[in-house]
């Protein structure tokens, strides 16, 4: 989230796309009933939002919603370009934050264009993009600065007239998304689309505020990226980012994926989403050469690529300590560098073709979450080891004795390890608002269970003995990479929390601020996003000064609680806060103000901005200091598959793409098993009619509450929920048992009729059935042992494609096709 | 009418019957429940330590208050709440919440290090030292084997090709930082958690 969970209570207008927060974040959802029902506050102030809620099901965040819209799954590119075309033609976005926050005065490079459905550059067949043309016209030399860290500033026209500027591209771009076309492509009846219209048209306004709420049914499509893209197009065009009650706010799933993806349990990116290098990057110079933002604006300040090497730096020292030293570039060969993709769906592709020898999963399972199981547990076959750590038995630790497995044929040797679970002990959890929360260890570990971290911890004790003892290929970085606890087998989640701030090497005082960070290895810092968490005076993500006196603890009204846990980065509640002010430093909106200019300081929130900048001097900082051009940017290079969100199709789809048949699906998707020579494993619509998307329940957390018997007791029994009138044309009966295949696999389950889905109504006249599949059961937990037989085929993702858009690799869980049968 | 926090509860009832007399009557029966209910948590928690934590299922970061007693030696959990402090739940909790209590107390857990033998059909328990070692052996020979030091165009990359490793979204977070630097440095480049799935 941009934003935070208290924050949307200032939201006059909420979109909830992908999303389901009443059932899947409920606690969190108290605050978006609090934007519409408090009747102690007006519109504007906390009181009288409106909700709209598109989603395939009716659900219970649809129930307090305003308008509900059945829209189509997958197809939510086409509803944000139908409102960013509405916005562009009545003229309704801010224009004031559109002029000086964002890039559309920008001038376009000629040779830059779309057609029929493909960007400029494409190549069929390696399936790429050559990016070269999605950029600006340049005028002048490149800025002052550092060789490499600057680049010549963009033409711009601040008048938006030329036809090649960022606006009127953008204008064209979207001129085809109108209502009929918005609606031929997701079936939300036109009258339906042009209400919500309306609604986002006021919100343009300096006074209004729209905040837009997802989760992972935007990211989880071959167009993921693309999907939030344009919704942050659309956030960007009426003024909204930067803003309390507005920004782009993803829903997180679990209690620190947050946390963990800052810390880069994600192969493309080092702690603090400082990118992971390349090969060819053959020093810190190249390095951040190619990853750095480049300054591009004389106001702008570029921090991010400013800073660049000084993070990159203290990262390297906090981990390889002594051993990085300014003759060996700090170590940097030490950090290993991918030669392609290496995300999720890839471990398991590499499984296939016998290049994985080994896996390791410390808390995750691999079979329940797939895509595609069954093709999940061939992979694991093909292992030579598998190692699951983890509290409870998992489909995966369990998978050489899964249905239809034979045990005997299986070489994998497996092992699995108790480890602790949460209450065992403490450490902090990031939210989705980025608070992190400290922890405290309420019981010891239960039995012989060990912590996921002493685990790590011995075992590469143990791999480092071996190759001080045997020798072996490259041991450098084992040898010397730090272990400055006190016992370095069992480091203390406060010493490592320490480590992750950093210190300054000259004092031995912990750093305040990553601003404060070097380049001349005399700082540390484990990921400089969370420096200034734990300064010498102690940990700030302990701190609890909440509600229990909101005068005291919330001093601005705005709902940031700066003294409750901390977050990053330095404790900034609401990111990009100098967006919401305007070039004055007034707030847009007086009742809602993020930060504002006293005249000689920026009170509110921590400021996105120098706590003392002047926002009048002539050579003040642009509000958005991470970019290289310091502002909003409504057309990118930075995505692969276009620099301006397009829709494109499901890789399996009930029709075709009506904006440009030829052109269906996205041309840059990878396509696993296509890329690898194995036989396609896609369905068609004439064998696969429905729609499918799946989901979470209130009652379960992805696959552990299987073992839970208070929640299996509430929903105790795997299920698909089938359209009423689809059930009628088939003769399904509430509670029938069901076939529902896909080209991969199948689930046999009890039907669960409801109105809350329906058909919906594309390319003009065709009827299409959206069946919706909750994701929690599998062949472990309570609920398996209650129904052995019963339970074999009760994976739900045996069905979802093994398919991940162009950047983000991220499965294409939400939409695929499938047929169902009774029997 | 206002909500009357836990935290205000738990004030009004320490003023005494002059304090129950202020609360406006919530029940249709005529009578105040909320001074029994008071007394039975109280007298769940008498005496009890209260731990702070954080419910462990979705990303909302619901404040949890844990009390725990020691009973013969050992440390027994007695009720999980919400935190009434807390700027994100103010003590409110949903279903899975509500029933963490059941999660750490569960007696379905793993108890000891297994192993299953390639081709077996069956678990065997085995020793910490045995599965860490057997572990730290086969980290070693799949690094070995697939370790690639230069690539075809002479770049440095250093990288273990054959060893793939996938973290926990439940992790603390300085777990899932200490697992990133371990893997990097062990040159592991297949590195993943529950971000994108």
């Amino acid at each position: 989230m941009t934003n935070h969970w208290r924050d949307i209570k200032h939201a006059d207008l909420i979109l909830i796309n992908g999303a389901n927060p009443a059932e899947a974040h409920p606690v969190g959802f108290q605050w978006f009933v609090k934007a519409k029902l408090d009747p102690t506050k007006g519109p504007g102030s906390g009181g009288g939002a409106k909700i709209v809620h598109a989603d395939p099901r009716y659900t219970r965040t649809s129930a307090l919603a305003d308008m509900y819209l059945r829209i189509r799954t997958g197809t939510d590119v086409a509803y944000f370009g139908g409102l960013i075309n509405y916005v562009l033609q009545n003229k309704l976005y801010h224009e004031d934050y559109v002029k000086n926050y964002t890039n559309a005065s920008f001038i376009v490079k000629q040779g830059f264009d779309f057609k029929d459905g493909l960007f400029s550059g494409y190549n069929a067949s390696t399936r790429s993009y050559d990016t070269s043309t999605w950029t600006y016209e340049t005028e002048g030399a490149a800025l002052d600065g550092p060789a490499g860290s600057t680049q010549a500033p963009a033409k711009r026209d601040k008048t938006l007239q030329d036809p090649r500027t960022v606006f009127q591209l953008l204008v064209k771009h979207y001129s085809r998304y109108t209502p009929e076309m918005v609606s031929s492509i997701t079936g939300i009846p036109v009258d339906q689309f042009m209400q919500v219209a309306k609604l986002v048209g006021e919100m343009g306004k300096p006074d209004k505020v729209m905040t837009i709420v997802y989760a992972v049914g935007l990211t989880h499509h071959t167009t993921g990226g693309q999907l939030i893209r344009s919704a942050a197009l659309l956030q960007l065009l009426l003024g909204n980012m930067g803003r309390p009650g507005g920004g782009m706010n993803a829903e997180r799933g679990h209690a620190n994926i947050q946390g963990n993806t800052d810390h880069a349990i994600s192969w493309e990116i080092l702690p603090g989403y400082l990118r992971i290098p390349a090969p060819g990057q053959k020093n810190l110079d190249g390095y951040v050469a190619a990853s750095a933002p480049k300054k591009s604006d004389p106001n702008s300040w570029n921090f991010f690529g400013t800073n660049y090497r000084n993070f990159m730096v203290s990262l390297l020292k906090a981990w390889y300590g002594a051993k990085a030293t300014k003759d060996n570039e700090y170590a940097y060969d030490f950090i290993p560098k991918p030669a392609v993709n290496s995300s999720w769906m890839s471990i398991y592709d590499q499984a296939l073709k016998g290049k994985m020898e080994g896996v390791i999963l410390s808390g995750m399972t691999a079979t329940s979450i797939g895509p595609d199981s069954n093709q999940v547990l061939q992979a694991l076959t093909k292992l030579k080891w598998l190692v699951v750590f983890d509290a409870f038995p998992t489909t995966s630790s369990e998978f050489w004795r899964a249905p239809g497995m034979d045990a005997a044929k299986i070489n994998t040797e497996v092992f699995m390890l108790p480890a602790t679970h949460w209450i065992e002990k403490d450490g902090s959890f990031v939210n989705s608002g980025r608070w992190s929360q400290w922890k405290e260890q309420v019981l010891p570990p239960d039995g012989d269970a060990r912590h996921d971290h002493w685990i790590t911890a011995d075992i590469f004790d143990r791999v480092k003995t071996l190759y001080r003892n045997q020798g072996g290929k490259f041991p450098d970085p084992i040898m010397a990479m730090t272990l400055d606890y006190k016992d370095p087998k069992k480091p203390e989640l406060d010493e490592i929390a320490k480590e992750i701030n950093g210190k300054d090497l000259s004092t031995g005082s912990q750093m305040t601020s990553f601003a404060n960070l070097k380049a001349d290895g005399t700082t540390t810092a484990g990921d400089w996003i969370y420096t200034g968490s734990y300064p010498d005076a102690g940990n700030l993500m302990k701190r609890r000064n909440g509600v229990q006196n909101i005068q005291q603890n919330d001093p601005t009204g705005m709902g940031f609680f700066p003294q409750w846990a901390w977050s990053w980065p330095l404790n900034r509640r609401v990111m990009y806060n100098r967006a919401s002010a305007d070039l004055d430093g007034k707030p847009w909106d007086p009742k809602r103000p993020g930060i504002q200019w006293n005249g000689t300081t920026w009170v509110g929130d921590v400021p996105d901005y120098p706590a003392t900048m002047n926002p009048k001097d002539p050579a003040a900082w642009l509000p958005f200091i991470m970019n290289g051009e310091g502002v909003g940017r409504l057309f990118s290079n930075s995505m692969l598959d276009g620099p301006f969100p397009e829709h494109y199709e499901p890789y399996e789809a009930p029709i075709a793409n009506p904006l440009h048949p030829q052109q269906s699906e996205d041309p840059v998707a990878f396509l696993y098993d296509q890329a690898a020579g194995r036989p396609n494993r896609f369905g068609k619509v004439d064998k696969y009619p429905y729609v499918a998307t799946s989901y979470r329940l209130t009652e379960h957390e992805h696959y552990i509450t299987q073992q839970v018997p208070l929640l299996v007791g509430l929903q105790p029994q795997a299920f698909v929920e089938v359209p009423q009138e689809l059930a009628d044309e088939k003769g399904i009966k509430n509670g029938d048992r069901v076939r529902v295949s896909s080209e991969r696999g199948k689930l046999e389950v009890s039907a669960l009729v409801t109105k809350r889905l329906g058909p919906v109504t594309l390319a003009g006249n065709k009827k299409v059935y959206q069946i919706g599949i909750p994701i929690h059961w599998g062949f472990i937990g309570v609920s398996a042992e209650q129904n052995p037989e019963r339970s074999k085929y009760w994976l739900a993702n045996a069905l979802t494609p093994m398919v991940g858009d162009v950047g983000a690799r991220t499965p294409e869980f939400k939409a695929f096709l499938v047929n169902i049968e009774k029997f | 009418m206002k909500e009357v926090t836990r935290r205000e509860f738990l004030k009004l009832g320490a003023a005494g019957t002059a304090g129950l007399a202020l609360v406006p009557l919530a029940n249709p029966l005529g009578f105040d429940i909320r001074a029994a209910k008071k007394r039975a948590i109280e007298m769940r928690i008498a005496g009890a330590k209260e731990i702070h934590s954080i419910c462990p299922y979705c990303a909302v970061g619901c404040a949890l208050i844990a009390y725990t007693k020691q009973v013969n030696g050992k440390t027994q959990l007695l009720q999980i709440e919400g935190d009434p402090d807390s700027p994100v739940n103010e003590g409110r909790l949903c279903p899975k919440g509500a029933t963490a209590m059941q999660l750490a107390t569960s007696s379905r857990r793993v108890e000891k290090p297994l192993y299953r033998a390639p081709g077996s059909s069956k678990w065997e328990e085995k020793s910490w030292d045995f599965v860490l070692d057997k572990i730290a052996q086969n980290i070693k020979g799949s690094r070995d084997n697939t370790f690639v030091a230069q690539d075809a165009n002479g770049n440095v990359v250093n990288r273990t090709e054959g060893v793939a490793f996938a973290g926990g979204a439940a992790f603390s977070s300085e777990e899932g930082y200490f697992a990133t630097k371990v893997m990097r440095t062990l040159g592991i480049v297949h590195i993943e958690q529950q971000a994108r799935v």
